[in-house]
């Protein structure tokens, strides 16, 4: 019997986009890192036009290992907008550094696949198979500079961990399998929902699979890998890890949680809040003392992480409303941030130290304003976009009568603001050192100046995201 | 004569998950150790899943077994790959140099 395909029809469409582009990169003579680079952006774009061609209703297909919801087209539009971007901004960047080559734009294709799939898994080999389409494609790309000993040392960081977490995920669900008999997400919820008390094996299992996605989404203590691969992989790359596979992770997170296991709660609720609270703090200090602009962004990452995690330890459609909103504006936020950072060097050497920025307010008025709104909207303070993202998660927290968790998020959001205001004092109050080169392409300008546009004037008409994320989260609780 | 049950087969896919975990962090040799840490945590995983897909007596384990077998190749694969760009450009894969950004 052959199943229905058309639910699929995205991950259809961008796998052949992805294996025409490596022959076209192949055969065609001469430079074809740009063709290849601007096909692929359209091939995302037309990606994401089909997953909105879909009407949004639950499907599901290959046997139920395959499910689209409205909370998957929320997610596969974030992760698609997040990874054309990155590749827009990553062609200008590659061209100027003379590192273009076509197999990043074909593996950044074949990694965003991976992360759709991720996103639509309704069962533990789909989650698998995903996830590792994912992470093989994204060591290669972090390892892409190949002659720069540091991005060489970041893609093996990255492997050897990263090879850890899909064990310990594996040795979870071997666990789940075996004391559920299934392998779906929907016979697993029904399973669990029957079991008197709690299940040793199921509970062992939960909590592998746990750890193993932890370290996807770079949550404490599960981080170490993050700072260091930020920092050593080529600057797009960067760009691309703090967006897009962290969004995917959460999704799948998120999905693994309220699904199969919804049932388990009261095991899974408190790993998360301690994972929550762990990031949050982690993010906030650490990120203190850092010199390195990319290191900073990596610890920024993991507290930002800690405040989505926030949502899930609530596991209501609130919590899952907030992280929606949080990832969305997170979403606009980094690819400014990474905008500017892409553009920093100094008579075209790359600078990469947060004291390049000193006196930018002089130099470039303008980008220096850009930032300086970026930093006060990630610190989260109103009426910016970053504080909508924590105010809806905070909300759910306080609903949830997790008061606690609230109070630590607002604390370290307070510590927090510290580095990032640093940054806007660095660049309007400093002396400048050297001045900085104009932006490298009119792609990142452009990017820049779209995401200052959403940071800033977000509250003005914020519905439209409000009522998308609603019906999203809503689509994974029903009845 | 004692009957080997479920779990015996748990207990040793448990024993070389642990050995694989440990191998991966506690060695002081090099890379090449690492990968094939990882290899003898797959393989634990493999065992794990055939044991319970014969108890159960149902396939899907053994399915993923598959899968798992193949993904660990490729893996295996892109490792070597990765350690190979490294050791061109540092002349060494001892673990103690893999230092350039401090953890």
């Amino acid at each position: 019997m052959m199943p229905d395909l058309f639910p699929a029809l995205p991950e259809f469409f961008l796998v052949c986009a992805a294996l025409v582009l490596l022959m076209v990169g192949v055969f065609r003579r001469g430079e074809t890192a740009d063709v290849v680079g601007v096909w692929a952006t359209l091939a995302l774009g037309m990606t994401a036009l089909l997953v909105l061609a879909g009407d949004g209703e639950r499907v599901t297909t290959f046997g139920g290992m395959f499910v689209t919801d409205r909370f998957a087209v929320f997610m596969k539009i974030l992760v698609l907008t997040a990874a054309a971007m990155t590749l827009v901004m990553s062609l200008a960047w590659m061209r100027q550094e003379r590192l273009g080559r076509f197999e990043f734009s074909v593996l950044i294709l074949f990694a965003v696949l991976g992360m759709l799939m991720m996103i639509s898994a309704n069962d533990l080999m789909a989650l698998y198979l995903g996830l590792e389409l994912q992470s093989l494609s994204l060591y290669v790309v972090a390892a892409s500079h190949r002659d720069s000993s540091r991005s060489t040392e970041a893609g093996l960081k990255y492997f050897v961990l990263g090879a850890l977490a899909s064990g310990l995920l594996l040795f979870g669900s071997s666990f789940v399998y075996g004391f559920t008999g299934q392998t779906g997400f929907d016979r697993i919820a029904e399973i669990l929902k029957g079991v008197e008390g709690t299940s040793l094996g199921a509970t062992v299992g939960v909590v592998f699979i746990l750890a193993g996605l932890a370290f996807k989404v770079s949550a404490v203590p599960f981080h170490m890998w993050t700072p260091d691969v930020y920092e050593g992989a080529p600057t797009p790359v960067t760009a691309f890890f703090a967006v897009a596979p962290k969004m995917a992770a959460l999704a799948l997170l998120v999905r693994v949680l309220t699904g199969p296991f919804a049932a388990m709660i009261g095991q899974w609720q408190q790993v998360v809040v301690a994972l929550a609270v762990g990031s949050m703090v982690l993010g906030a200090f650490a990120a203190i003392n850092q010199t390195n602009i990319k290191r900073l962004m990596a610890y920024s990452s993991i507290g930002h992480v800690g405040y989505v995690l926030i949502g899930l330890a609530v596991g209501t459609a609130t919590g899952v409303r907030g992280i929606l909103v949080y990832l969305a504006l997170y979403l606009a936020m980094n690819l400014g941030v990474f905008a500017v950072i892409l553009s920093m060097r100094h008579k075209g050497r790359l600078a990469e130290e947060i004291t390049d920025l000193s006196g930018l307010s002089k130099t470039h008025p303008l980008v220096a304003a850009a930032l300086a709104a970026l930093m006060f909207s990630m610190a989260g303070i109103p009426p910016l976009a970053g504080f909508f993202g924590k105010f809806y998660v905070f909300i759910a927290a306080v609903e949830a009568q997790m008061y606690v968790l609230a109070v630590i998020g607002v604390l370290s959001s307070v510590v927090g603001a510290f580095y990032y205001l640093r940054i806007v004092k660095i660049m309007y109050f400093d002396e400048p050192v050297e001045v900085l080169d104009p932006p490298p392409g009119r792609s990142i300008t452009l990017v820049l100046t779209a995401s200052s546009v959403v940071v800033l004037f977000f509250f003005l008409y914020p519905p439209p995201l409000l009522l998308q994320a609603e019906a999203a989260a809503a689509s994974l609780f029903p009845g | 004569m004692l009957d080997i049950g479920l779990g015996h087969y748990l207990t040793v896919g448990a024993v070389l998950f642990t050995l694989g975990v440990f191998g991966l962090f506690l060695n002081r040799k090099n890379v090449i150790i690492i990968l094939m840490s990882v290899e003898l945590m797959l393989l634990a995983i493999n065992i794990n899943m055939v044991a319970f897909s014969a108890f159960l007596q149902d396939l899907t384990g053994q399915v993923f077994t598959m899968f798992i077998l193949t993904v660990a190749a490729a893996e295996a694969a892109i490792g070597l790959a990765i350690v190979v760009v490294f050791f061109r450009n540092r002349g060494t894969i001892a673990t103690e140099e893999i230092n350039q950004m401090k953890g």
